[in-house]
């Protein structure tokens, strides 16, 4: 099972599709729970206390906007722990809680900067595209899971949108 | 003995076979200490982890490429997030909800399309007729709209 960092954070196709390929989704939703259902609320109602901006400093530098530093305090770690990513471009809805575009770039920049097999494709925007969309992501998903290395690698890589970094990140843990 | 971890899993329905209170029923009757909410888009289940992901799976396998399932940060009801207290207007990812439930039926046929031809990638612009079975499936779904 691998740590599949998703782009957008919040999504239900993605959480599902890397769920359903025997996966562990990264998303914001788990984050989010891990602050507003802990026992001790220390600064309710969404329990942001003073110890978040610092994490959100290790992402983003103290002259960036604090709604960036304040996402990151959220994103930032799932991001560290991610052993491969699939990035969505164009998602069709691009406001509210995840509609920050300076934390959207920052987000990808990290994600693509991190030595890990890498997922881009499109949001899907008819029947044939969504067919291909979730081949990819299912081609990729296998692969990650697959362990016959170079073999399945070469096998699964995805189309000419898609890009597949480094290797799969099973094969990388020491 | 520590108590078990709570998650809350939202549970959206997108399938011609399955409406969202059969698979509410099918919680209460499978008796798992779990809260229920019906939703516009199927459900949002609370309870402990254990019984969660088992009740989430069986909900699944009801109609298992056409039934989504991610997590939720808040529990279901809470005061924080249900609108009966906000007085009213789209929950906070509501509208991204929505967008991505207008491209589960699609999802769900690719899944299927998947799950029959196996894990093959090939190329799907090529032209072909279109068999018997699929224009039966086809209308089949159509008509159980």
């Amino acid at each position: 099972m691998v740590k599949v960092f998703i782009y957008p954070v919040n999504s239900l196709i993605l959480a599902d599709l890397v769920e359903r390929f025997g996966h562990e989704p990264l998303a914001v939703m788990n984050q989010v729970r891990e602050k507003v259902t802990s026992i001790s609320l220390d600064s309710p109602p969404m329990n942001i206390t003073p110890e978040d901006p610092k994490i959100g400093l290790r992402f983003a530098a103290v002259e960036v906007p604090a709604g960036v530093r304040g996402r990151m305090a959220l994103i930032g770690p799932l991001i560290e722990e991610a052993e491969a990513a699939i990035i969505v471009e164009d998602p069709p809805v691009n406001f509210g809680c995840v509609g920050c575009n300076r934390t959207n770039e920052l987000m990808k920049y990290l994600v693509r900067s991190k030595d890990m097999p890498i997922l881009e494709v499109r949001y899907p925007e008819s029947e044939d595209n969504a067919s291909e969309f979730v081949y990819k992501i299912a081609a990729f998903l296998e692969a990650l899971s697959g362990e016959t290395g170079e073999e399945t690698n070469d096998e699964n890589k995805p189309g000419p949108e898609a890009e597949n970094k480094g290797e799969p990140a099973e094969e990388r843990k020491t | 003995m520590t108590a078990e971890k709570e998650i809350t899993k939202v549970i959206v329905i997108s399938s011609d076979k399955v409406l969202p209170v059969d698979a509410a029923m099918k919680i209460y009757e499978s008796e798992f200490p779990v809260t229920v909410k019906e939703t516009c888009f199927g459900l949002i289940v609370t309870g402990p982890e254990s019984d969660v992901l088992q009740m989430t799976e069986e909900i699944r396998q009801l109609d298992k490429n056409h039934i989504f399932v991610k997590d939720r940060g808040f529990p279901a009801g809470d005061e924080r997030r249900c609108r009966a207290v906000r007085g009213g207007g789209p929950r906070p990812g509501f509208h991204f909800l929505r967008e991505e439930v207008r491209m589960l039926p699609a999802i769900g046929a690719a899944l299927d399309e998947l799950e029959t031809k196996g894990p093959v990638r090939e190329k799907k612009n090529e032209k072909s007729r279109l068999k018997v079975s699929e224009l039966e499936r086809i209308i089949e779904s159509q008509l159980a709209r």
